[in-house]
């Protein structure tokens, strides 16, 4: 056996154990899904059939689909860019030499590291009308009490917040460790030449973290279409599909109306979608990213 | 079989005369899974029963499991059976029926009991609590714990308003005329204190149907394949569901949180709440003022839906072990333990038995609420349930919540309902 031959086997018989897991738990079911999304949903009394694209078609036309979709796109624009730009605003402020600055990192990171479930249970209080925590704020400015949940013009922008505020703790860790790897000796050069802190972050810091921010944001969008626990919870989609995003009516169409067959096609879309993202972001994102 | 059993299940095979040796076998396993949907410490109570049950019956073992949320019990059940292995007794909520017999999953009751005895102890339950447990002319499940919707009414805010603090509403109109004066609002216009709450999520169907029953209305026929959301009785409850918040504005405009309602009781932020007798407990502890609980007002006649959960035995499991499960829900649903079950949790006893043994009749005297939802039983009606329950349950939630949002008139929010509902059961007729 030659050296190379032996390497190259050596090489796949270290990949093998992730690869198994892999293959077992994310490429079969994929597939799997990908297949059944062309058959119907078996009944005991009525097997598994190929339908073609039927279930795709059952998705063009289901209104309650296009609302989760619209409801995810407009989640996504209010998550992904306040959450982003938190995480820099508190990455750089407990950056600096201040006091009380191990305390006011873990505070941040707190949020990431509590079980969603659990925060959404504590959110469901914040907004209750009438003596929720919210309501007594603006109710000591005299403002009128709001049923935030109850209503689906702030349903969707309530439970966006509860997203915004546990996800940007957990990119701050990100950004402040991309803080740390950039040499002090910059700082040290921009304040010779008089820099403002502004135009320090503006044309030193922010070009050095854009590969941060490329990776903060795939995940962002990968957790705008992911993170729905605080929907079931919260709102359980309501009022009237208000807060459904497509991973929760996924869930509701899979496992509350066992219609797996639709289920399938709606999570080949998902996962076309975001396939799609991730393209566009690597693809053409990546090459515009600021590299040292 | 390890010595202790070996003895145990001799003495008590002697001792109770049975014809079966039971040291010939190894204890049947019946594995059984179980929600739990309110407070206290059910699964303690269920895992001590288990016990005492194997120590009464030492030829078989029972294992019970806590496996969450109604929910998810059902989503483990269906796909362990999915799977091959599935527990082989199982509480699910009595309205997810249809969706277990759809499922092959579930075996009806009725092969394991022929005798006499038998019959009577099927007849033993209230009929309202059967009429979400029979189809096809068999019974596929057992009541265990169920309950109605009643009304909760604060006294002090009653006397404060200048009403009786011991009459609660007997009729709409009376509900409506009580809720305009317990409803406070201060110099702004801000409402500080709500008349009446009838929660909109989670459930806002069954509530619906509370009041659907009461003006005359029956959602959804015995067969589960036809219901009749456009029914004037319907619309006559949805239309007084959405005035109530719309109109007189004695309620919480938007929708109503089912979770949150309780608590908004316990701060005096509604007079008034609907919710089920399962809540019972849970206010009896945490309400820091007198409080009454009644049964629903009456529209043209009173009414509730009942709700709750079943027992459900397995298809997949062996004959042995069906056998042996049938034996436990027999144990399970006798007089007094489903006194002490209603008395431990709020939940109704499922037969007027246990609501003659002594147990049940101290407490009631003690406690006079425990026996409201029992009162109200003789108007209970069954609760929704069709074919792709949770589908078409969904359809009529939805719209409910936009008649409530003000996008959607009553009318066209029930015809929606319909029009949906009719497209997913028409393959089951």
């Amino acid at each position: 056996m030659t050296t190379r031959a032996r390497d190259t086997l050596i090489g796949w018989a270290l990949l093998a154990p992730a690869m198994t897991l892999l293959v077992a738990f994310t490429h079969w079911p994929a597939l799997a899904s990908l297949i059944e999304s062309f058959y119907s949903t078996a009944r005991p009394r009525r097997p598994a059939r190929f339908v073609g694209t039927a279930n795709y078609e059952q998705i063009l036309a289901d209104p309650v689909f296009w609302q989760a979709f619209s409801n995810n796109l407009l989640y996504a624009a209010g998550t992904i860019p306040v959450s982003i730009a938190l995480a820099i605003l508190m990455a750089v402020w407990v950056n600096d030499r201040i006091p009380g600055r191990t305390f006011a990192r873990v505070a941040y990171f707190t949020p990431t590291v509590l079980p969603m479930i659990a925060v959404a249970n504590i959110w469901l209080f914040f907004f209750t009308p009438g003596y929720g925590l919210l309501e007594q704020i603006t109710g000591a400015f005299g403002l009128p009490s709001h049923n935030w949940l109850g209503s689906p013009e702030t349903a969707l922008a309530a439970v966006t917040v509860v997203a915004i505020w546990k996800e940007a703790g957990f990119f701050m860790i990100f950004y402040l460790a991309a803080l740390q790897a950039i040499p002090p000796v910059l700082a040290e050069a921009a304040s010779l030449e008089g820099a403002s802190r502004w135009t320090f972050f503006r044309r030193v810091q922010f070009p050095l973290l854009m590969p941060t921010t490329l990776f903060v944001l795939i995940n962002a969008v990968i957790n705008a279409f992911r993170m729905i626990d605080q929907i079931i919870v919260m709102t359980r989609g309501g009022p009237d599909n208000a807060t459904t995003l497509v991973l929760f009516y996924i869930y509701q169409v899979g496992f509350s109306f066992w219609d797996t067959a639709y289920a399938a096609a709606l999570t080949v879309v998902l996962l076309a979608l975001l396939g799609l993202v991730a393209f566009v972001q690597y693809g053409i994102l990546e090459r515009r990213v600021h590299y040292r | 079989m390890d010595r202790r059993h070996f003895i145990a299940g001799t003495g008590a095979a002697l001792g109770l005369g049975l014809s079966r040796p039971a040291w010939a076998q190894a204890p049947t396993e019946v594995s059984f899974y179980f929600p739990v949907a309110v407070g206290g410490p059910i699964t303690k109570i269920i895992d001590g029963y288990a016990a005492d049950f194997s120590k009464e019956n030492p030829s078989i073992k029972v294992t019970p499991t806590y496996a969450g949320t109604y929910q998810e019990t059902i989503v483990k059940v269906l796909t362990a059976h999915k799977s091959g292995t599935p527990p082989t007794l199982s509480v699910l909520l009595s309205t997810d029926m249809f969706t277990m017999i759809d499922e092959d999953a579930v075996s009806p009751f009725d092969s394991f009991l022929k005798g006499p005895d038998d019959q009577a102890w099927l007849k033993g339950f209230y009929p309202a609590f059967m009429l979400n447990s029979q189809t096809e002319g068999k019974t596929w499940g057992i009541p265990f714990q169920r309950s109605t919707i009643v009304l909760y009414w604060n006294k002090d805010l009653f006397r404060e308003a200048g009403l009786d603090p011991e009459k609660a509403p007997a009729t709409w109109a009376e509900h409506l005329a009580f809720a305009e004066k317990l409803t406070k609002r201060d110099g702004a216009g801000n409402t500080t204190q709500w008349g009446t709450q009838i929660p909109s999520t989670g459930f806002a169907y069954w509530l619906l149907q509370a009041m659907a029953i009461q003006s005359g209305a029956i959602l959804a026929n015995q067969e589960g394949n036809r219901t009749a959301f456009d029914d004037p009785g319907a619309l006559e409850a949805l239309t007084y569901l959405v005035d109530l918040s719309r109109k007189h504005k004695v309620m919480a405009p938007g929708t109503i949180d089912w979770g949150t309602t309780p608590r908004d009781f316990f701060e005096r932020k509604t007079a008034m709440m609907w919710t089920t007798t399962g809540n019972l407990t849970n206010v009896r502890n945490n309400a820091k003022f007198p409080f009454g609980v009644a049964i629903l007002p009456a529209n043209k006649r009173r009414g509730s839906p009942t709700g709750g959960g079943n027992f459900y035995l397995s298809k997949k499991a062996k004959p042995a072990e069906q056998e042996a499960a049938v034996k436990f829900v027999r144990w399970m649903t006798q007089p007094e333990r489903a006194a002490k079950w209603s008395i431990d949790t709020g939940y109704v006893a499922i037969s007027p038995a246990a609501y003659e043994t002594a147990a049940m009749k101290d407490y009631a005297a003690a406690f006079p609420p425990a026996a409201v939802a029992r009162d109200q039983l003789q108007y209970a009606a069954a609760e929704l349930s069709t074919h792709e329950n949770q589908r078409v349950t969904k359809a009529l939630e939805d719209n409910i919540q936009a008649a409530l949002n003000g996008s959607k008139a009553p009318d066209r929010a029930l015809k929606d309902a319909q029009a949906e509902a009719e497209r997913v059961l028409k393959p089951y007729r």
